[in-house]
């Protein structure tokens, strides 16, 4: 990400905050802690469904990224078959 | 639950030898933050990694700059959290997160950075945020521009 190693020993993503699109529509914003056996684990999660979300995901993330995230669950694990893609909430300004 | 005091008065005080007054009560933060007047920054300091590899560097190298905001505070979150908590409530609109930093200009937030803003950055990129909002937010040049611009949206 930024050549910096943040956490050695630890996947490259560890720590960081995450925005993990899902097959289902879901999205989840959380801490990347690892991958296990059973999909990726987030700490102090944020999830926005499309189905009973006030404003689409777009909006919703332009929101986390400017105000913070407002947890809804301590931990979260998502399966693999759910995870289509992982980007940073925040990727490093040049 | 907080830890021993004397683990974390190293991560105070290198805060507070770049110039930063901490603020441990609410009767603290109250009287650093309640007038509301002119430009006042707020670090959230934390005992996590991110602040240790990351925001406590960047802010050093950041209050090195020549402009700075005009009232430099601290908040220790995880050991101070009365005060943590009331420093909070005058920014209120953005979620806790920790290490965090605010700056705060006549009462308002304009500049915030988030941790998720800090993790895995390094110092001088960290630094290089606050220095651009200390240049936007708290030089007459900048001051005068942002005015301008509120004019000029009306």
């Amino acid at each position: 990400m930024t050549g910096m190693i943040f956490h050695p020993g630890h996947e490259e993503l560890h720590g960081i905050t995450v925005v993990v699109r899902g097959a289902s529509g879901r999205c989840w914003v959380g801490r990347y802690h690892e991958r296990t056996e059973r999909g990726i684990l987030l700490h102090d999660v944020a999830v926005h469904d499309p189905v009973t979300a006030p404003v689409d995901r777009d909006a919703w993330l332009a929101r986390l990224r400017k105000f913070g995230i407002k947890v809804d669950s301590k931990y979260v694990v998502i399966p693999d078959s759910e995870s289509v893609e992982i980007e940073l909430l925040q990727p490093p300004q040049p | 639950m907080t830890y021993h005091e004397m683990m974390v008065k190293p991560m105070r005080e290198e805060v507070t030898r770049s110039g930063v007054q901490e603020l441990r009560s609410v009767g603290d933060v109250d009287a650093a933050l309640g007038p509301g007047a002119g430009t006042v920054m707020v670090f959230v300091n934390s005992v996590c990694g991110c602040a240790a590899g990351g925001a406590r560097p960047a802010l050093a190298l950041a209050l090195q700059h020549a402009v700075r905001p005009q009232h430099l505070y601290t908040v220790f979150a995880g050991q101070d959290l009365d005060a943590t908590a009331r420093a909070r409530s005058y920014f209120a609109d953005y979620q806790p997160s920790s290490p965090s930093v605010a700056l705060l200009r006549d009462g308002e937030v304009v500049h915030f950075v988030h941790r998720h803003e800090i993790e895995g950055r390094p110092p001088a990129m960290l630094a290089a945020n606050l220095i651009a909002a200390f240049d936007r937010y708290c030089s007459p040049e900048g001051v005068a521009k942002s005015e301008a611009g509120l004019k000029a949206d009306g």
